[in-house]
């Protein structure tokens, strides 16, 4: 796959700001007043990942002149305040809205709903189960996003000529989506047998030491890393869910004493996470844009007001990629990547 | 000891009558003696419970019994088991506290940004934070005592109000220990100790159970703690100023929690406005694993430490002996019922 998801962005944002422009004038679609109402509903208030789209979305609708109604779920995982925020959108005569599900399956009855009533649906970041239960997916490829980490550490300890020792941090029991394809998507990147792609831990091969949880969170990743240390002190690579974990697994390592031995790298492209990169504690990340995510989302919906047209996915993929970007100073022979110098300019949260 | 049920085990009862009590008149057993001496020494369950997880784990699991494996567990338990000593004071007086988590997570932000964002000394951020925890103590304890709210009401409306507190204070972003001053990264600096590395974090959590167990077991505080929980209005009428002390509960647990947050702050090397948020029920199983009575009045602060270690040994003992993360959710699961159904059956001790 080749990406050049910086200018593609570019053009796109250009490219949804003249049609907005040229379109601003004679919409009559969606709410009575004529005003478009765009609705994003998060999974939480507290994630900077979400905290950021927001951002990302009252920035756009401020540009396209259109408004925009903001929710969220309580807590990870709450269906209900998503169904609630979904039918006060439909009452509330939405164009369009932004969903990132808590819940996959669970939110889809009230989708079908919006959607009969003639609101497009898009899905931020989490696909919704069937996926076609949306108009759109507008997300982050998180295999890819693996897949570029693992490429980039294979070709790290290819050069160096040592046989890496993983360490797997993941995010919980749970298997979900995310989490399966950020890991699996690493492994294959690396060159592991990842036997079934959609099951955490079903590879057999040496080279993987064990895999823990982290909830994505510093005091996780630290406590699974200690304990994946313990299991064995040779581990040299370090897979983590995101910065976070990340962070946690360095202290791990840190008052171990190993932390000039191992190479540590992860998914994201959080802001203290790029730092991390720069300072040399994290070899390499992923870096998602959850900023663009939401305002090519709000762009989607200003569109859809004016011509009913609908977005079409990615080529070869069944959703909208939003674009990830690989950040490490220390790039490698054939896998494009980016500076944390760059990184801190693109970094969110 | 100062619990009122040591005084309930008498050695020479006066016989009942047999065609009242038939089955009493049997000698004890020794089952019958296992209970009544579980009964009369609070902290022999779980010591007992923790000597054979750790003998256990010590056949199953390999490196476990390593010096700095064991430290390990130390370090691991450092921040629950602060948590935790907060908690069991509240849970003596026959209350619980749901806002734990959300009281550290709100003071390690206040503790992190004073001395990160806004250039405040190291000591005095520290001493802001502690103050900020004490002052949440004292809401839920104002709202407990004054207004006459249940615990468990006062504590789930406050869980919100500082979790949104810490969101706002925090702007949802994460506080870098390396912008931070060195005394608040303090508690995660490690001293050696024939091969255990301890934390200064663990550490403090050892200090801050003497001084607890001290202050409750040496003091007339301590002791009107127990009555309070024990029996709120026979303690009433002994004169005991039973709204004080559970004020003064409140506080003292809270400031408990910020000393919690400043261990997070150096076992993590940041201060993360999402760290902690489980933590309140984590807190609550250490408490019950630990021997304290959730009906108030029964258990020992050294009990919890012992709870909140059990937890750390079966899940680092598990994850060493490679057993899927699922599994150790549910040994916890089964050691906090069997717990309770212990507790219950020693609290049946025959008199």
């Amino acid at each position: 796959m080749t990406h050049a998801p910086w200018t593609r962005r570019a053009l796109a944002a250009a490219a949804g700001t003249g049609l907005a422009l040229s379109l601003a004038a004679c919409s009559d679609a969606g709410a009575d007043d004529g005003e478009v109402l765009v609705g994003l509903i998060t999974k939480t208030e507290t994630n900077p990942f979400f905290v950021k789209m927001k951002e990302g979305a009252e920035a756009a609708a401020d540009e396209h002149g259109v408004t925009l109604q903001s929710f969220s779920g309580d807590y990870d995982g709450d269906n209900e305040s998503q169904v609630q925020a979904v039918e006060n959108l439909i009452a509330a005569g939405a164009d369009g809205i932004l969903v990132t599900p808590n819940d996959s399956e669970a939110i889809v009855p009230a989708l079908d709903q919006a959607r009969a009533a003639g609101i497009m649906v898009i899905a931020l970041d989490t696909p919704t189960e069937p996926e076609d239960a949306v108009d759109a997916t507008f997300a982050t490829d998180n295999f890819l996003a693996g897949e570029y980490i693992g490429q980039w550490a294979a070709a790290r300890f290819e050069a160096e000529g040592v046989e890496p020792r993983v360490a797997m941090l993941d995010l919980n029991p749970n298997q979900i989506a995310v989490d399966v394809a950020r890991d699996q998507g690493f492994l294959q990147g690396l060159g592991v047998d990842i036997a079934d792609p959609g099951q955490i831990g079903d590879e057999d091969d040496d080279r993987i030491v064990g895999h823990d949880v982290t909830e994505g969170a510093e005091e996780g990743g630290r406590t699974a890393m200690e304990n994946l240390l313990q299991r064995d002190p040779d581990i040299n690579l370090v897979y983590t869910i995101n910065e976070p974990a990340a962070a946690g697994a360095y202290e791990a390592l840190n008052a171990a004493g190993v932390a000039e031995d191992v190479v540590i790298v992860s998914v994201d492209g959080g802001c203290p996470g790029v730092e991390n990169v720069e300072g040399g504690l994290l070899g390499a990340t992923s870096m998602q844009f959850p900023l663009d995510m939401a305002a090519q989302g709000v762009d989607a919906v200003v569109e859809y007001a004016a011509s009913g047209r609908t977005p079409e996915p990615s080529e070869g993929l069944d959703f909208v990629d939003t674009g990830v970007e690989l950040i490490t100073d220390e790039p490698v022979d054939g896998v494009e990547s980016q500076d944390s110098a760059w990184g801190l300019e693109n970094c969110w949260g | 000891m100062t619990t009122s049920n040591t005084s309930r085990v008498p050695t020479s009862d006066p016989q009942p009558p047999p065609t009242v009590l038939t089955e009493d008149v049997r000698p004890p057993t020794l089952v019958d003696r296992a209970q009544r001496l579980l009964h009369a020494q609070a902290t022999l369950g779980p010591a007992g419970v923790l000597l054979l997880t750790i003998v256990a784990f010590s056949v199953i699991a390999p490196n476990f019994l390593a010096p700095a494996n064991i430290s390990l567990i130390l370090q691991q338990t450092a921040v629950i088991g602060t948590l935790a000593l907060g908690q069991t004071l509240i849970i003596l007086t026959m209350g619980i506290d749901l806002s734990v988590g959300s009281i550290m997570v709100l003071c390690s932000i206040v503790m992190g940004r004073l001395s990160a964002d806004f250039g405040v000394p190291g000591p005095l951020a520290l001493l802001v934070g502690l103050a900020c925890g004490m002052a949440c103590g004292l809401f839920n304890g104002l709202l407990v005592t004054r207004v006459k709210l249940p615990p468990f009401i006062v504590t789930l409306g406050s869980l919100n109000i500082f979790f949104a507190l810490n969101l706002w204070f925090s702007r949802s972003e994460t506080v870098r220990g390396t912008d931070m001053s060195q005394v608040l990264l303090w508690t995660g600096q490690v001293v050696t100790v024939g091969g255990m590395r301890l934390t200064y974090g663990s550490l403090l959590m050892l200090v801050i159970c003497a001084l607890l167990a001290y202050a409750l077991h040496r003091t007339r505080w301590g002791r009107h703690v127990y009555a309070t929980g024990d029996d709120r209005e026979a303690a009433r009428l002994a004169g005991v100023r039973v709204d004080r002390i559970l004020l003064s509960v409140y506080a003292v647990a809270g400031l408990v929690y910020a000393v919690g947050a400043w261990i997070l702050i150096g076992r993590i090397a940041s201060a993360s406005p999402q760290a902690g948020v489980m933590d309140n029920l984590d807190s609550i199983t250490a408490v019950v694993l630990g021997g304290t009575s959730l009906f108030g009045g029964r258990g020992l602060i050294i009990g919890t430490v012992m709870g909140a270690l059990i937890v750390g040994v079966c899940r680092n003992g598990l994850s060493l002996a490679g057993v899927d993360v699922l599994w150790q959710n549910f040994a916890v699961g089964v050691l906090v019922i069997l717990a309770v159904s212990l507790d219950q059956w020693i609290r049946k001790a025959r008199r």
